[in-house]
């Protein structure tokens, strides 16, 4: 099957000499979700901004859906839905307009572009804000207005640069389930974000990319596996001691009904709780002190500095 | 992108341009309808009165084909500046640099939307100028292939000073200090006749004379150039305007990283 996304030996510098990208390869499959993650910097966007034209590459190839962007951009762009980080669409434009007229550059017919607009604008909540000037519209809805826009051509990769910065939990959560709901439809995803939790949660497939290198490329349940310790905290029903010792874990105290327990990679939890229980402390729950996956980034790119 | 694809694209850029200078006709369309009217009753007839024949007619009809051509230069320059520059500031040009829309097709529909606003205020002042005159027509196909070629022009240089502007000051220094100067001394008032040899030679380099001279030869019949001269030179600077506006786009020159 040919990849949504191929990226061979990607390379950018400035005119100012600054290397952004220093030979990047990675490739997304079809249907895949696929997070790119990095520090601020690190040549996530000059990446996003190479795959959709805004930026131009230095060396390397990049193809989508199979056509080179050297051989035939437009082909390619086609295929492409893009929702960058910042706001870029006419503040005085009418919400409806805006997803319209972004139909009609892709030479969808007036009506075909009034139905697809209509559509996209009532699954993503935007449908009574239609005939708003987009600059009343809150942060929120505005980063839903360009998911709309992005979609109304109905690309098969959509790219998704930091989607939920600034948007509240409850408008995330939304959010997560319409991307999710998409790309059970067969939308490839790819996701920049600095919600780590985001991408454990949505994404099957990741990329860290560190000073314009990929430093880490592979399935996020195989990243996750390669953790070597995990903290976990446990709730206790009775009042805890000062100091808690569990033989071959490293505990402590948090206040007098929370216990946190390091776990290398190789023990297992059951051990602490029996341990506890002999001691007569009863775990009423328990919860990963930080993400995951953020913990394993952090190893990532502060190992790769 | 097939052929009716590209015309799909072109008609949302011109239809976005349209309803963009309408949406804020006191700020597009109502100002030149003012402005001429003030230059009508000033020039044309508190002072033109005192000055007498110019050309063989009055002074308010020897004006009148200068004043409604400023009209169409000024306001097919600023419709693409101020619309391409604007986009670029909020950074929804990127809209139409993601989509597969060609960039000639981009580039004709911000001048077409240039156009059409040179097109729409040239009727308007056209109107009001036959309150103070009348107008009539020499040669019809002289004064439509003129108007065209004028709005084409102004509007690709609209376009490539957009794209080079930094800031809304920058829009605003090529119409205060280039294009007005052009305008006045391009023979709007006067005819080249009055000047020394020198100036008149020097004047020659101005394509505002070609314009006002060639529009003016289309209305009253009467040219201070000569008219195969005046469209070839409208064509070169046309042309070359094209051919730099389209590198500016294909090597995304200001607009791409």
């Amino acid at each position: 099957m040919i990849s949504a996304l191929t990226i061979e030996n990607l390379s950018k510098s400035y005119g100012n000499g600054f290397q952004a990208l220093k030979g990047i390869s990675l490739e997304v499959k079809q249907g895949d979700f696929f997070a790119l993650l990095g520090p601020n910097g690190a040549g996530k966007s000059t990446t996003i901004g190479i795959i959709c034209s805004l930026v131009s590459k230095s060396g390397g190839r990049v193809a989508v859906h199979g056509v080179d962007i050297d051989e035939d951009f437009p082909a390619a762009k086609k295929f492409i839905g893009i929702v960058p980080q910042e706001f870029n669409f006419n503040q005085f434009e009418k919400v409806r307009d805006i997803v319209v007229n972004q139909a009609g550059y892709y030479g969808l017919p007036a009506q075909q572009a009034a139905e697809r607009a209509d559509k996209y604008l009532k699954e993503l909540g935007l449908w009574d804000k239609r005939e708003v000037a987009s600059r009343m519209l809150s942060g929120g809805m505005k980063r839903r207005l360009m998911i709309a826009r992005a979609l109304v051509h109905e690309p098969k990769l959509l790219i998704l640069d930091e989607p939920t910065a600034g948007v509240d939990i409850e408008m995330r959560r939304s959010m997560w389930d319409f991307l999710r709901k998409i790309n059970a439809e067969g939308t490839t995803i790819i996701l920049t974000t600095h919600y780590l939790e985001e991408a454990e949660a949505l994404c099957r497939n990741i990329a860290i990319i560190n000073h314009g290198q990929i430093v880490e490329h592979s399935s996020v349940r195989d990243l996750l596996r390669r953790l070597h310790r995990e903290v976990f905290i446990l709730d206790c029903a009775g009042m805890l001691p000062e100091s808690v010792a569990v033989d071959g874990f490293v505990t402590r105290v948090i206040d007098e009904h929370s216990l946190e327990v390091e776990v290398e990679k190789g023990q297992h939890i059951n051990d602490v709780f029996a341990q506890l229980d002999r001691a007569g402390i009863q775990v009423t729950s328990m919860r990963n002190r930080a993400n995951r996956l953020e913990e394993m980034f952090v190893n990532l790119v502060e190992g790769a500095a | 992108m097939t052929p009716h694809e590209q015309f799909v694209a072109f008609m949302t850029i011109l239809r976005k341009e349209i309803k963009r200078y309408t949406r804020i006709w006191t700020q597009t369309l109502l100002p030149s309808a003012i402005t001429m009217s003030l230059y009508f009753v000033i020039f044309g007839s508190l002072i033109g009165s005192r000055i007498g024949d110019m050309g063989g007619f009055t002074y308010m009809q020897f004006v009148v084909p200068g004043l409604i051509m400023m009209a169409i230069v000024t306001n097919s320059y600023s419709n693409v500046v101020s619309s391409f520059f604007g986009s670029k500031f909020n950074h929804s040009v990127e809209e139409l640099l993601v989509s597969p829309t060609p960039n000639y097709v981009i580039l004709m529909g911000y001048v077409l939307g240039g156009v059409s606003r040179g097109l729409l205020v040239a009727i308007i002042v056209t109107i009001v100028s036959l309150f103070f005159t009348q107008l009539h027509i020499h040669n019809i196909f002289v004064v439509v292939a003129i108007v065209l070629m004028t709005s084409t022009l102004f509007a690709l240089a609209g376009f490539i000073n957009a794209v080079y502007a930094n800031s809304f000051d920058d829009i605003s220094i090529v119409p205060t200090f280039v294009l007005t100067p052009l305008i006045y001394l391009g023979g709007v008032f006067y005819s080249m006749n009055l000047l020394p040899a020198f100036w008149a030679a020097v004047s020659k380099l101005n394509p505002l004379v070609y314009v006002v001279n060639a529009f003016r030869y289309g209305v009253l019949g009467v040219s201070d150039v000569s008219l195969p001269f005046a469209f070839g030179m409208i064509t070169l600077f046309t042309v070359a305007a094209f051919a730099f506006s389209m590198h500016l786009l294909n090597s995304g020159k200001r607009l791409r990283q």
